[in-house]
């Protein structure tokens, strides 16, 4: 199996007020295509910081990451801005979504940067959005929906780019427990149907079962399993 | 959905306040187009007169009168082609608050000294003729309702009795900015009363005005006229029309150059009121700005997406504001009694200065929050708490 994320020894540090928060810490990882990994760890211990540095929204203070065969710590801004939009699909805790823009039109946003035309996009749009079962609440805005509904939206636009890896920073932490499992169990689906490589952060150990592999963040450095 | 339709809901998200901001835009360029208005009427009743025109009065003052035996020596001068007269009559025309000049004139030069007075050959002809009658201009005699043949009746101040005059023409001007608003009638017709009534006050007139061939020569031809009259009782001081008017409006020119930087001080008033707008929006949407490059929008993104907000909200406002100086324009000059201003209408260069205005407003606007929004890293907009 060949790893289509590779962590070598990556140190992070945050300066606050001129001194200097080491987070990570001589950290390496390796990810699998294919794989479900679950990150877990105590409050602090550094879990969103590795998954923004996977997912090449921030940048490590020493080491390489490489995706995809890209060592992303090398990249500029844009071209930064480009990979993502090319390789990542995001889910965050708190879904995201613009309120102002419908489900559509949220799912549809990161399609704008593609040379997609407008009929492409909306086979695009409706099959992720039938993929996480809204197909039928298209013209919704964010607050007419649930939560658990939102986080599906926000899945529906985290893959409809059909990105290489899937990162999910707590995607249940903020849901109910019925809709939490239904969150997971199109993880699951992503993973096992549409192949997704997935790496989500989270507290909590149901979660974490989905996952084919589990691993611990304690102080900034991966504990066994 | 596009770019376009974004920036559009992003700039309705809060409708109120950007309802209240347009409103705000709106009331500024209104401001704005009225004041610019009023400066650059002023501005051009000096640009209306005539290079080739001087004014001779009385050094001392403008009301005391000079001789009407002037006439001729000024015209003796080399380089002078004309020379006509005129007397400030004042007096009332049915109000007080009728305000317009009347003046009387030398009925045989005056429309020849001002070529911007357009009347009809006939109509002067029977103007020349007929001892009692007057000239007034299209403006009043459309406010007043007065055709040909009308009689006006003035009630005299400073030459007290009743007046009565028939009107023989309407003169138009030639140009937008050329006074439509004066009562011309004949010097000879006050002058003969005068004869009678008012001895000592006979033959004399309030200004001359002297066309000469050459606007360069004008300086030289002021001294010879000066030096013709000096150390006689009645001394004169010349100078070009455009000279004596603005000597004559200086008061009023610390007003127009308040109202000038007025003009602009509201355009900055309103640039901190939109940009205060638009760093409220940016801020509340610092977390958004995050997904959005989180997703992979760059820079140019963002700072279309600031500026098309910034920029819509201001044209909103402008245009609503620019489209309204028209009739408000409009129905102040309505509203104003006839010969304050001579003229009021909107000069296309504030209309030009309102649009760069409104440009101005939505670039500037847009500054900080751009330069906000790029600089904020996308982790650090994440942990952003409102
Ligand atoms: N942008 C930042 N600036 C400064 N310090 C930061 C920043 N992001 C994280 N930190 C600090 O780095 C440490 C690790 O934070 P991180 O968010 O990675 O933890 P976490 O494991 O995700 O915790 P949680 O489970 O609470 O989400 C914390 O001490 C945090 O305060
Ligand atoms: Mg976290």
């Amino acid at each position: 199996m060949n790893s289509i994320i590779k962590v070598k020894n990556v140190f992070k540090s945050y300066w606050r007020n001129s001194i200097e928060i080491p987070v990570l810490n001589d950290l390496s990882l390796e990810v699998e295509e294919g794989e479900f990994l679950a990150l877990m760890g105590p409050s602090g211990s550094g879990k969103t910081t590795l998954l923004n540095l996977i997912a090449g929204i921030d940048r490590p203070t020493k080491g390489e990451i490489i995706v995809a065969d890209t060592d992303i710590s090398k990249l500029n801004e844009s071209s930064l801005a480009k990979w993502r939009a090319d390789h990542v699909g995001f889910v965050f805790q708190f879904y995201n979504l613009i309120p102002v823009l419908t489900a559509y039109e949220n799912v549809e946003l990161p399609l704008l940067l593609t040379k997609l035309s407008k009929a492409e996009r909306k086979k695009h749009v409706e099959t992720a959005l039938s993929i996480v079962g809204l197909a039928d609440r298209l013209n919704h805005y964010p607050k007419q929906l649930s939560g658990g509904q939102e986080q599906r939206v926000a899945i529906a636009r985290a893959i409809v780019t059909d990105p290489t890896i899937l990162v999910a920073d707590e995607p249940t932490g903020d849901l109910d427990k019925k809709s939490a499992s239904e969150i997971l169990t199109l993880m699951d689906r992503l993973n096992k149907e549409f192949k997704k490589t997935i790496v989500m952060v989270t507290h909590d150990p149901h979660a974490a079962e989905k996952a084919s592999r589990k691993l611990h963040l304690e102080k900034g450095e991966l504990v066994g399993v | 959905m596009k770019i376009l339709k974004l920036i559009f809901k992003n700039a309705f998200r809060h409708k109120l306040r950007t309802l209240l901001t347009i409103l705000g835009i709106t009331i500024a360029i209104i401001a704005f187009g009225l004041l610019r208005t009023v400066v650059t009427i002023w501005d051009s009743s000096v640009d209306a007169t005539m290079a080739n025109r001087l004014i001779t009065r009385q050094a001392i003052s403008f009301i005391f009168p000079l001789p009407v035996s002037y006439q001729e020596k000024i015209k003796s001068i080399d380089g002078v082609s004309n020379v006509t007269f005129a007397t400030w009559f004042q007096g009332v025309y049915k109000d007080k608050n009728n305000f317009f000049a009347r003046i009387a004139v030398d009925v045989e030069t005056f429309f020849d000294v001002y070529p911007e007075f357009l009347i009809d050959a006939q109509q002067l002809e029977n103007f020349k003729k007929q001892r009692n009658s007057c000239v007034i201009g299209a403006d009043i005699a459309e406010q007043y309702k007065l055709k040909i043949g009308d009689p006006m009746t003035l009630e005299g101040d400073i030459y007290p009795g009743r007046w009565d005059f028939v009107i023989a023409g309407i003169y138009k001007g030639k140009n937008k900015n050329t006074d439509e608003t004066q009562m011309i009638f004949h010097w000879n017709y006050i002058n003969e009363r005068m004869k009678v009534e008012s001895p000592i006050r006979a033959n004399e007139v309030g200004w001359y005005i002297v066309q000469i061939k050459d606007p360069n020569k004008s300086a030289i031809i002021s001294e010879q006229i000066d030096a013709l009259f000096r150390n006689s009782s009645a001394e004169t001081k010349t100078e070009t029309e455009k000279a004596f008017a603005q000597n004559f409006v200086a008061s009023s020119g610390a007003i127009i150059s308040a109202m000038n930087v007025m003009s602009f001080a509201i355009i900055g008033i309103i640039m901190l009121v939109v940009a205060n707008t638009m760093i409220m929006s940016a801020r509340e949407r610092t977390r958004e700005y995050a997904i959005l490059k989180t997703l992979g929008f760059s820079a140019k993104h963002l700072f279309v997406l600031i500026l098309g907000e910034s920029l819509l909200i201001s044209f909103i406002g402008g245009s609503i504001g620019i489209s309204l100086i028209f009739p408000i324009v409009q129905g102040f000059e309505q509203a104003m009694p006839k010969g304050i201003f001579p003229f009021f209408f909107v000069e296309p260069i504030t209309i030009f200065w309102a649009i760069v205005s409104i440009i101005f407003v939505g670039f500037i606007s847009a500054v900080f929050p751009i330069q906000k929004a790029l600089s904020t890293r996308i982790v650090d907009g994440f942990r952003f708490v409102g």
